[in-house]
């Protein structure tokens, strides 16, 4: 049996996806990117083998993906991540016409077809407003981990309304209102519908019909997930994969390569096996 | 005689100046803003007294100005820092046509009239690339203060380019040039090249004109007055550097001064 596998380099984590030729997740893996992008990469896929105990050898078709995809040196060949979050998005939920990809220093809206082709898409590109690194600030400055943002947001009866664009300047105004006595689970919850309000708009840019899938990092988030739900009026679609959806499609792309490269006779002496 | 007081409740710092007859300089202090406005506006005023030696009841007027002039509880009146900072400019240097203020957290060309009066002005205050946080942010990612930015830039030989389109994202091209061996000095260099083109830019759409007075905290480092000249092809004024954050508080003290020779004039508050 063949493999395939995805790297996907972001701004602040690097996850990797090894794929079988049923399609289906073999294993995955996740590290931060920091400085040296070139090692995040390596050290990534080489985990993602290791756990799902395969040779790298056995791995005939490797795509990298994300900002740093041309630093991934092993890689067979380079797709934006904005093709691999509509194809990945659309395998795992094949209704999905807008993917809204949440990460640490961007947010990508994305339109696909039924194939999980592009159509269009938009994304914050001049500045970190409306991203992942808002909530890292509003963390920051209230000294809350990352991880526990979502929960207590969601113990707010009121968001209290964050007036600043900037994320830089967000840091300044929670500290003020956290100063003025506001409590930290309704500056939170602000912080969460700030955000969700952005994304909003961007997606809107391309359009928003059938069924929405939410991706990235941020998919963690609980309370990002309720704060989109509440401002698009729908439900999202979040996967288990969703931080790794990047990675997952660059490994589908892969295996369409390694499927579509192999000769017609091979194919079918493999079907009759 | 008249002592009048000028509060500048920044969106970084807090100054207060005591004047006397609007001119003579008595007394003048600085803290962080911190957020209790209030607060802090009553301990930098009474920093500002004992260095004078005044007594508070002797204080004829006091006059707030900056971002948060409105919470300074024991002022009479309060003005813009648009006023206030021309006013002040045009003290120090009276043939100011257009006044550049880069502050921690806003950056601000104004073009005043030759009696100091506000004519147009325009304002960077939604993003934090275009004022002195971007500074501060990327001082902070190579592991340097605030207080150590100055030093820090003059051993700069050879500036690398930061793109400046936001704080945030330049915390990844630091890190990147960092990576590559560009020493800190020539990073923080770029960095301040980066927001003079900001500050150029927008001395151009406020279609300012000589003589451009340079005000604000950034201004404490020389390069960027150099960078400015540089950018501009024109001659600027800059305050002396233990000077050059005081300017709005200086205007509010001496519009503070006029307005209390006003009153007296019409004997309203002749002193007792």
């Amino acid at each position: 049996m063949a493999y395939a596998a995805g790297v996907d380099v972001g701004s602040t984590q690097t996850k990797a996806v090894i794929i079988g030729e049923d399609r289906k997740i073999v294993s995955r893996s996740l590290i931060d990117t920091g400085a040296n992008v070139v090692k995040a990469a390596e050290n990534a896929y080489t985990r993602a083998l290791s756990e799902a105990g395969i040779r790298e050898e056995e791995v005939e078709y490797v795509i990298g993906t994300g900002y740093g995809r041309y630093r991934v040196t092993f890689g067979n060949a380079q797709i934006t991540e904005i093709s691999c979050h509509g194809r990945g998005a659309v395998q795992l939920f094949p209704r999905t016409r807008t993917v809204v990809d949440m990460g640490g220093q961007d947010t990508k809206a994305i339109r696909v077809n039924e194939v999980g082709e592009i159509v269009d898409f938009c994304m914050n590109d001049k500045c970190a407003a409306g991203t992942g690194r808002f909530l890292g600030a509003a963390a920051s400055a209230l000294d809350i981990p990352l991880d526990d943002l979502g929960a207590t947001a969601l113990k707010s009866s009121k968001g209290t309304k964050i007036s600043t664009t900037c994320t830089v300047f967000a840091e300044s105004e929670v500290l003020s209102w956290l100063g003025r006595g506001k409590k930290i689970e309704d500056i939170l919850w602000g912080v969460h519908q700030s955000i969700a309000t952005r994304s909003a708009g961007l997606m809107r840019r391309v359009g928003v019909d059938e069924e929405v899938t939410f991706t990235g990092g941020v998919t963690r988030n609980v309370a990002m997930v309720e704060a989109l739900e509440q401002k698009l009026g729908l439900k999202l679609n979040v996967s288990e994969e969703a931080h790794y959806m990047g990675a997952l499609g660059a490994a589908l792309f892969a295996l369409d390569h390694i499927l579509s490269s192999r000769t017609p006779r091979e194919s079918s002496v493999e079907a009759a096996q | 005689m008249t002592i009048t007081a000028g509060i500048d409740v920044g969106s970084t710092y807090t100054k207060a100046m005591v004047l006397k007859d609007g001119k003579e300089l008595l007394g003048r202090r600085m803290l962080p803003t911190g957020f209790k406005l209030e607060e802090v506006a009553r301990k930098v005023f009474d920093l500002a007294l004992e260095e004078a030696g005044v007594d508070a009841g002797k204080v004829d007027y006091v006059v707030a100005t900056g971002v948060g002039r409105h919470q300074v509880g024991f002022k009479d009146v309060h003005v813009t820092d648009l006023t206030a900072s021309a006013r002040g400019a045009a003290f120090l240097f009276p043939g100011t046509r257009t006044i550049l203020d880069v502050g921690g957290q806003t950056m601000k060309a104004t073009r005043v009239d030759d009696a100091a009066r506000v004519n147009s002005f325009r304002l960077n205050d939604k993003c934090a690339a275009g004022t002195g946080a971007f500074l501060e942010k990327t001082a902070r990612y190579m592991g340097y203060t605030t207080a150590e930015i100055g030093p820090l830039m003059v051993t700069s030989r050879e500036s690398v380019p930061i793109s400046g389109v936001c704080a945030v994202f330049a915390e990844s091209e630091v890190i990147n040039h960092l990576s590559m061996g560009t020493p800190p000095a020539d990073i923080m260099q770029g960095a301040i090249e980066s927001l003079t083109s900001r500050s150029v830019q927008l001395i151009k759409r406020a279609k300012g004109e000589p003589e451009f007075t340079l005000i604000g905290g950034i201004l404490r480092f020389s390069t960027m007055a150099d960078a400015v000249r540089e950018q501009l092809k024109s001659e600027v004024n800059v305050p002396e550097p233990e000077m050059v954050q005081f300017i709005s508080a200086l205007g509010a003290a001496i519009l503070g001064h006029k307005r209390i020779l006003k009153l007296r004039e019409s004997g309203a508050a002749a002193p007792a």
